[in-house]
């Protein structure tokens, strides 16, 4: 009988340690002690499959297209499509960003992604005090129906998905889009995108919020049951680690977070009573690619694993769609450098690399300039063209999850999976999510990684190029990229003629409509969809509901 | 004992990018200033105010949505209204190049951008509060 080649492996690699490598070491000792990612997970030098003698193929990876979906959600992956190229773009006012739309679409993007200025994202109009000096400068600032119209003039929304990263405002958004397309008699069955909606990952990370959480959950769970009912191809939420990740958080707990996050809204949704297979199939998730190739692809195929699991043993999810875990992945902003600028595009595509090769849906490459400003147009179209070289160059779209079977992956994957657990057990410990967000657990831990993060850098533990070594003295010029005086202009007129030329009455009745809903339990998305149809703004929806909600406070920690 | 060095840390304007701004908090901190920080969704009068009425040597500002050019310069105005302008104002987060000068004309006594190391931030705080003691 021959020896068990697990074992003959043990011996062979024993072997090594003791000769080969050890007269290595001897004579050139390694750079570091210790080697780790850049979310501080210890490396080894070498996997093998002793690493991982559990693994079971069959089991543990399946088939491309089936459960527990390792390899992806589809059965020939980018053999079939390439991942949707969708660039995140907003700035100024309507006009300006559906002009940089037209752009995009006309060399080679594929879905549109819809970046909106903070008084929107807050919930306020352009007009309102605590919008000052922060008109459409990190967004497009939309502010009732007619921006909306105007920024997508000319763009065919029945053929065209759309995303919209928009969460305490977006059901009012959201409604906003598809008044629009009614009003283009494009019914509502054709249309196709996303809100962001994830109201769980404002408190933790990105901390954009109006209301407090319960009355958020309940308005994101009335978008998945309107969504359900009259907007089938629309994914009501994006649930999203990337924030979290830049913020701070490791990939772990960007893994943990969303995860935990994305398991919340399933639970809430069963709560209101919604069959998890009506709903469950239109969530989708946005995370974060980062830097370390390696670790971001596992922490992908361990999100598609976790996820298919939890739907489908705690849940009892029976459609196979509602397993997927269907996922957008954009560029890391926050490892974008402002000294020599030009390296970031080396790093989006290092960053790109790793979305692709962990089956991303589809993808947003950072510019290289966004260190400096929201991107010009030159900037932008480097970053698309980024992701077609990808795609039709590199021959990593040939064949599905080429790292699949890979020793230092399947490890990594496997690794992740179990300290997202472990994160699981601590939140459920502290009463679930919501209560560990009232106690400031997810913003201290995001937190502390991202000083531990500043420290290495600090004490150049890690490298950045051009920040802490390779450093140079000379200035790279950057194209500004400025909203004008004359687009802020144009925005407080718009405002002034809905408020003046709507129908009174109309108008008066949809909010006080609203208003009354907010205050019973009946869902609250149609009426939100009549206030846009009265041309109520933004901000006066939001108000309304500010007054039966109120607003939210965080925990101050640091 | 040597009076500690008080900061104040603040967010101004509707940003909630607030990574870089907890960051620089625990640096002073570790680095053995007293720092006082606002959280998220602050006036440049409450900034005024709260630096006031804490007492601080300076006040760090952070900044990524772009507004920086509205809410930096108000906040020394607001100081200088107060008769408080001997508080030292610096601002960090992303702010194009040609902004620099401006700011420091509105008078920002620091304007820092991405990729400063933690130590300078750390140098400038020190100084603002030693010129500040004479």
């Amino acid at each position: 009988m021959g020896k068990d080649p697990l074992e003959a492996l043990r011996e062979r690699v024993k072997t090594w340690e003791k000769g080969p490598l050890k007269r290595s070491l001897d004579s050139v000792p390694e750079r570091k002690k210790e080697f780790t990612t850049t979310s501080f997970i210890p490396v080894q030098r070498l996997y093998t499959p002793l690493d991982i003698p559990a693994f079971d193929p069959g089991k543990d990876l399946g088939a491309p297209g089936e459960y527990p979906f390792t390899r992806g959600i589809h059965p020939t992956m980018y053999r079939g499509r390439p991942w949707t190229m969708r660039m995140f773009s907003g700035f100024g006012g309507a006009e300006d960003t559906n002009a940089r739309f037209k752009y995009l679409i006309a060399h080679g993007e594929t879905g549109l992604s819809v970046a909106l200025d903070m008084p929107t994202l807050y919930g306020y109009d352009t007009d309102q005090p605590p919008a000052e000096g922060e008109f459409g400068t990190c967004g497009v600032a939309v502010s009732s129906i007619r921006d909306m119209d105007l920024l997508f003039g000319g763009i065919d929304v029945a053929s065209i998905s759309t995303s919209m990263t928009i969460n305490s405002p977006a059901a009012m958004l959201w409604a906003m889009y598809l008044v629009m397309a009614e009003r283009r008699r494009v019914p509502w069955s054709k249309l196709r995108g996303t809100i962001q909606n994830d109201i769980l990952k404002e408190y933790q990370a990105q901390k954009e919020w109006i209301f407090p959480p319960e009355p958020s959950m309940r308005l994101v769970v009335d978008t998945f049951e309107f969504g359900a009912k009259k907007v089938p191809q629309w994914n009501t939420i994006s649930i999203s680690g990337y924030h979290i990740r830049e913020a701070g958080a490791t990939a772990v707990q960007e893994l943990a977070f969303t995860l935990r996050n994305g398991i919340e809204y399933v639970k809430w949704g069963i709560e209101r009573g919604l069959d998890v297979d009506d709903f469950a199939p239109r969530l989708s998730f946005f995370f974060n690619s980062h830097n370390d190739l390696f670790e971001e692809v596992a922490k992908y195929r361990a999100a598609r694993r976790i996820w298919a699991r939890e739907m489908r043993e705690r849940f009892g999810a029976k459609n196979a769609r509602t397993w997927w875990l269907r996922f957008h992945a954009q560029t890391a902003g926050v490892s974008l450098t402002k000294q020599q600028p030009l390296n970031n595009v080396v790093r989006t595509t290092v960053q790109a690399l790793a979305a692709v090769l962990g089956g991303a849906q589809s993808l947003h490459t950072n510019s290289y300039d966004e260190a400096y400003q929201v991107p010009n147009e030159e900037a932008a179209r480097i970053a698309l063209r980024t992701q077609q070289i990808l795609a039709h160059e590199s021959g990593v779209a040939n064949t599905i999850d080429p790292l699949g079977g890979s020793y230092f992956v399947e490890w990594l994957t496997d690794y992740m999976e179990d300290e997202a657990y472990k994160y699981f057990d601590r939140i459920e410990a502290l009463g679930g999510v919501i209560p560990a967000i009232r106690k400031g657990f997810f913003q201290q831990e995001i937190a502390n990684s991202a000083y531990r993060y500043q420290k290495e850098v600090e004490d150049r533990e890690r490298i950045i190029v051009g920040v802490n070594e390779y450093v140079e003295d000379e200035e790279t010029e950057v194209t500004p990229l400025r909203v004008t005086k004359a687009a802020f202009h144009r925005q407080l007129a718009r405002l002034k003629a809905i408020r003046a030329e709507r129908d009174a009455k109309k108008w008066r009745r949809s909010l006080d409509a609203l208003h009354k809903a907010a205050e019973g339990d009946e869902n609250m998305m149609p009426h939100i969809v009549d206030c846009v149809r009265a041309e109520a703004t933004l901000g006066e929806i939001c108000d309304t509901l500010r007054e039966v909600f109120g607003t939210w406070e965080e925990p101050l920690l640091y | 004992m040597a009076k500690k060095i008080r900061i104040l840390v603040a967010k101004p304007g509707l940003d909630g990018h607030d990574r870089g701004a907890k960051v620089i908090a625990r640096a002073l901190r570790d680095a053995g200033m007293e720092v006082i920080y606002t959280g998220l969704r602050q006036s440049p009068e409450d900034i005024a105010a709260a630096a006031i009425e804490e007492d601080v040597d300076a006040i760090g500002l952070s900044c990524l949505s772009g507004a920086h050019m509205t809410l930096f310069p108000k906040v020394v105005q607001v100081l200088k209204k107060r008769g408080a302008s001997d508080i030292v104002v610096a601002g960090g987060g992303i702010i194009p190049p040609e902004d620099v000068p401006k700011l420091k004309k509105a008078g920002l006594k620091g304007v820092f951008g991405p990729g400063t190391p933690l130590a300078d931030i750390v140098d400038f705080f020190e100084n603002a509060a030693k010129g500040r003691a004479k």
